[in-house]
């Protein structure tokens, strides 16, 4: 299959030509012009707009409902976690010695602060529950299957950053429970096979939780994981685009007259 | 799938895609209401539930019970289940482990061309029974009292002697079930294996004046328990010194 980067425009965002007789638009019409022909000098260093119309205007098979919106859902999820973690970022010091009081900083005084929070630390159940609600739904719709094997496997490796990003999240703020729950995750992690003390080693940077473990968690947490989860849901998002979503698995097409005719 | 499967599935889907609406702005407005519903969610669960933040992290005292983010519960709990010493590496990686690389290949060992899911009872009902394990799994982690608890036989000379010793070698259970020495010692079955040595049998391997001593004057990271009454400090040298 080549890659087809010119689909159709709907009729509604084609330029029309006034018609005779027609009022001139006025203002309205001059700020849309000037919308327009800035979309043309933009489209006509870069040509982004045949991507766009490739991904915006591509046809969704016939039954699509609302299970599918579980994957573009989790995106949401992770957006949102992007910018409220900005947002942390900027009050958030990771050192053993700063991190806690930061956080009770942000927690108790900062602007809003304990809402962002609530809203990173919420959102966080949010994107791992509808991650599984999304891998469910291709599992037991058998979209996995040809020619979508790839994409599952992309979708695999966001599960398991998905989980490390909790995993490492869950130190920050170096609370009691934060503390002694890594403490026992890592402990696990250790025991595993083969490559377990070598994650290790790299996880607490030195053989046992030191001074750098958290920044080395935070440096993990906030931009390793998120780059990799980033560019990856890139991939997903073109692969989806261009092999198309699914059908329900129960649709069975309709043999189109037209086809019927072409191949009579 | 075989050739012709394959090319038979691409010439049904392009027509069922043909037959379709464009993504936008059909598929956009559900995804839009369902980015609305997340938002919502998000919002609301942090207005209601909050963000706490407990004590400060503190590595020397372990009255803590450790535990995991709630979707790690099921980790957490087939490491609970599954005791004994020569199957613990399975538990924590193993069945992890097989499973990630199981769900990795998926698409390449089930190539058949059905995707109904009444059509594959085999991938469905497997699907159903892994939901329904790690349901299970986090329920048993979420009621799971935290692990104060050491179960242990009652050595035998304990027992004979009965009386006062038993009382104190019981008390002392507790006392060491409650403080936060399973964190880091193992008894039994019971408790984490390590940072500390295994305390099965440390009646054999030291002596009550010893025991005392560590439990005063310990080595890092362990804490000191001199702070203890002095009636649970001396139940509990008596319930250590009798583990032989
Ligand atoms: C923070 C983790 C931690 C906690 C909590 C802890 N210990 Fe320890 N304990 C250790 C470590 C580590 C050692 C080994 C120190 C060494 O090798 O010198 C140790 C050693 C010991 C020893 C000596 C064992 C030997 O074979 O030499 C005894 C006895 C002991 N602990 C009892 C207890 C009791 C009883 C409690 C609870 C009241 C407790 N510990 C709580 C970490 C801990
Ligand atoms: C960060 C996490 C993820 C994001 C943001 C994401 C996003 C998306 C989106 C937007 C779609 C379009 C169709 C739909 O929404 O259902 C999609 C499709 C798909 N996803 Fe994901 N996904 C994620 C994780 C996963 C995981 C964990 C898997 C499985 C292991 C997976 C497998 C698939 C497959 C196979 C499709 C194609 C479905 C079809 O064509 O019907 N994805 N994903």
């Amino acid at each position: 299959m080549k890659l087809k980067l010119s689909a159709p425009i709907p009729a509604g965002l084609k330029p029309q030509p006034r018609r005779p007789g027609e009022k001139d638009p006025g203002a309205a019409g001059a700020a849309k012009e000037a919308g327009i022909s800035a979309v043309d000098w933009l489209d006509e260093r870069t040509s982004l707009s045949g991507a766009a119309r490739w991904m915006m205007f591509r046809k969704v098979p016939k039954g699509t409902n609302w299970f599918y919106t579980l994957g573009s859902a989790t995106m949401i999820a992770f957006l949102s976690q992007a910018v409220t973690g900005v947002f942390l970022a900027m009050y958030y010091r990771p050192s053993a010695a700063e991190a806690y009081e930061s956080v009770r900083y942000i927690t108790n005084e900062a602007f809003l602060g304990e809402f962002v929070r609530g809203m990173h630390k919420w959102g966080s159940t949010v994107m791992v529950i509808l991650v599984f609600l999304h891998m469910g739904r291709t599992y037991f719709f058998g979209a996995y299957k040809y020619p979508r094997e790839l994409n599952w496997v992309v979708g695999a490796v966001l599960l398991v950053l998905t989980m490390l990003m909790s995993f490492t999240g869950y130190l920050l703020p170096f609370d009691q429970k934060s503390y002694w729950a890594t403490i026992v995750g890592v402990n696990i992690n250790g025991t595993g096979p083969l490559v377990g003390p070598y994650l290790n080693d790299f996880l607490l940077a030195g053989p046992d939780f030191g001074a750098t473990t958290l920044s080395r968690f935070y440096a993990i947490h906030m931009m390793l994981v998120p780059g990799l989860i980033a560019a990856l849901i890139g991939a997903h998002l073109y692969l989806v685009a261009k092999l198309g979503t699914t059908a329900p698995p129960w649709l069975k097409a309709e043999k189109d007259p037209e086809l019927r005719k072409e191949s009579a | 799938m075989n050739r012709q499967q394959k090319e038979e599935y691409l010439r049904e889907y392009a027509i069922l895609k043909a037959q379709g609406k464009p993504f936008f702005p059909y598929a956009v407005a559900k995804d839009a209401i369902m980015a609305v519903i997340v938002m919502a969610v998000i919002i609301t669960m942090s207005i209601v539930l909050g963000a706490e933040l407990g004590p400060k992290a503190d590595p020397t005292t372990t009255t803590y019970v450790p535990r995991p983010e709630w979707y790690f519960y099921f980790l957490f709990e087939l490491l609970r289940i599954i005791k004994p010493d020569y199957l613990v590496p399975l538990a924590t990686l193993g069945i992890p482990t097989i499973c990630l690389i199981l769900l990795f290949l998926l698409p390449f060992f089930d190539r058949g061309p059905e995707r109904r899911p009444e059509k594959r009872p085999l991938a469905t009902s497997f699907g159903i029974f892994v939901i329904a394990a790690m349901a299970y799994l986090t329920y048993l982690g979420a009621s799971a009292g935290s692990p104060t608890e050491i179960e242990l036989e009652t050595p035998k000379a304990v027992r004979s002697q009965g009386g006062e010793v038993l009382a104190q070698f019981e008390a002392g259970r507790a006392v060491a079930a409650q403080s936060g020495c399973l964190a880091c010692h193992k008894f039994g079955e019971n408790g984490n294996d390590g940072p500390g040595p295994e305390l099965t049998h440390i009646g054999e391997r030291m002596y009550p004046e010893s025991i005392r001593r560590t439990l005063i004057n310990p080595t890092s990271p362990m804490p000191s328990f001199k702070d203890l009454p002095e009636d649970k400090f001396n139940d509990l040298v008596v319930f250590l010194s009798n583990l032989k």
